[in-house]
């Protein structure tokens, strides 16, 4: 649990500074997201499918854990 | 735990930066080139082959370990990473495909570079065809192991080498500058910046994958060593 605790963090504190670099140019993030060509719009879709594909790796990495500890007994 | 999976986490901060930076760091478009903004895909086309080198040349590294000393764990870790190694060659084939559709009129213009890949990606498709055509457990073993070494000594050529022996659309060939991969002409140093790193994270994330099914066969192989 604690390394998926720390896992999370690290996500969060990523996340944290993608956001924070997106809003030093203006103040609503609305015209953020529409700024740039759209640019912003592409860059949210490729994160999520990052994320959710790191999430299946991690997912996947632990059942597999399981697995060698089972066959272990 | 967190000592043996801090690369997993570098992995994600690393693709996370280059998912992200790679979308909004400025890209030159000097006059004569026209790339645009597809020199982006430098950022994701070109790392799939250099995350395919190194998985064939882990590969490689066990299938010789394999001949030394006959280990059925060497050939899982060999034919494993030449699996990740080969996956990566065909989507490099496919996204390079895509690229060349918009920036030299045609899919597969019959370019050196293309050529070359296409033929090394089909050299290791014979070796999984070889694998699977013997029943053999031992003599699968031993045989792919040969004929990766042949295999891996196939693949430089027709991707390093030959490339720059003949004109190609790539970059790199003959009468043009850089290599295969990357023209310095239109790399910038801050695309460097987000260019290094995603050759490290698409790695790790390829060495990740191999590492997963690496571990399942393990446990494949230990439950059929008990029965």
């Amino acid at each position: 649990m604690n390394k998926l605790k720390r896992i999370a963090v690290c996500m969060v504190t990523a996340m944290l500074s993608v956001s924070l670099y997106a809003q030093s140019n203006t103040t609503d993030p609305m015209d953020t997201m529409r700024s740039n060509g759209k640019i912003y719009v592409v860059v949210a879709v490729v994160v999520t499918i990052l994320l959710g594909l790191f999430l299946y790796l991690v997912n996947l990495d632990r059942k597999i854990s399981l697995l060698e500890k089972n066959s272990k007994n | 735990m967190i000592q043996k999976n801090w690369w997993k986490i570098l992995c994600f901060i690393l693709l996370l930066y280059t998912c992200s930076y790679g979308f909004l760091v400025e890209v030159p478009s000097p006059p004569g080139v026209p790339l645009q903004q597809t020199i982006r895909n430098l950022f994701f086309h070109v790392p799939m082959w250099i995350a395919m080198m190194v998985c064939f040349t882990v590969s490689l590294v066990y299938a010789i370990k394999y001949l030394r000393n006959t280990e059925p764990v060497n050939d899982i870790y060999s034919t494993e990473f030449a699996r990740t190694g080969t996956f990566l060659g065909v989507l490099g084939l496919i996204t390079g495909m895509i690229w060349a559709n918009y920036q030299w009129g045609k899919a597969w213009s019959g370019d050196v570079k293309q050529n070359g890949a296409a033929i090394a990606v089909l050299t290791y498709f014979a070796y999984f065809v070889l694998k699977g055509s013997l029943n053999d457990e031992e003599k699968q073993a031993r045989i792919g192991a040969v004929y990766n070494i042949f295999a891996y000594f196939m693949l430089f050529p027709t991707i390093w080498i030959l490339p720059r022996l003949a004109e190609s659309l790539h970059p790199g060939g003959l009468g043009s500058e850089g290599n295969p991969g990357l023209n310095p002409k239109d790399t910038t140093n801050a695309m460097r910046s987000v260019m290094y790193p995603a050759f490290i994270g698409w790695t790790l994330l390829s060495v990740w994958i191999t590492t997963l099914r690496i571990r399942v066969q393990k446990v494949h192989y230990k439950k059929r060593a008990h029965e």
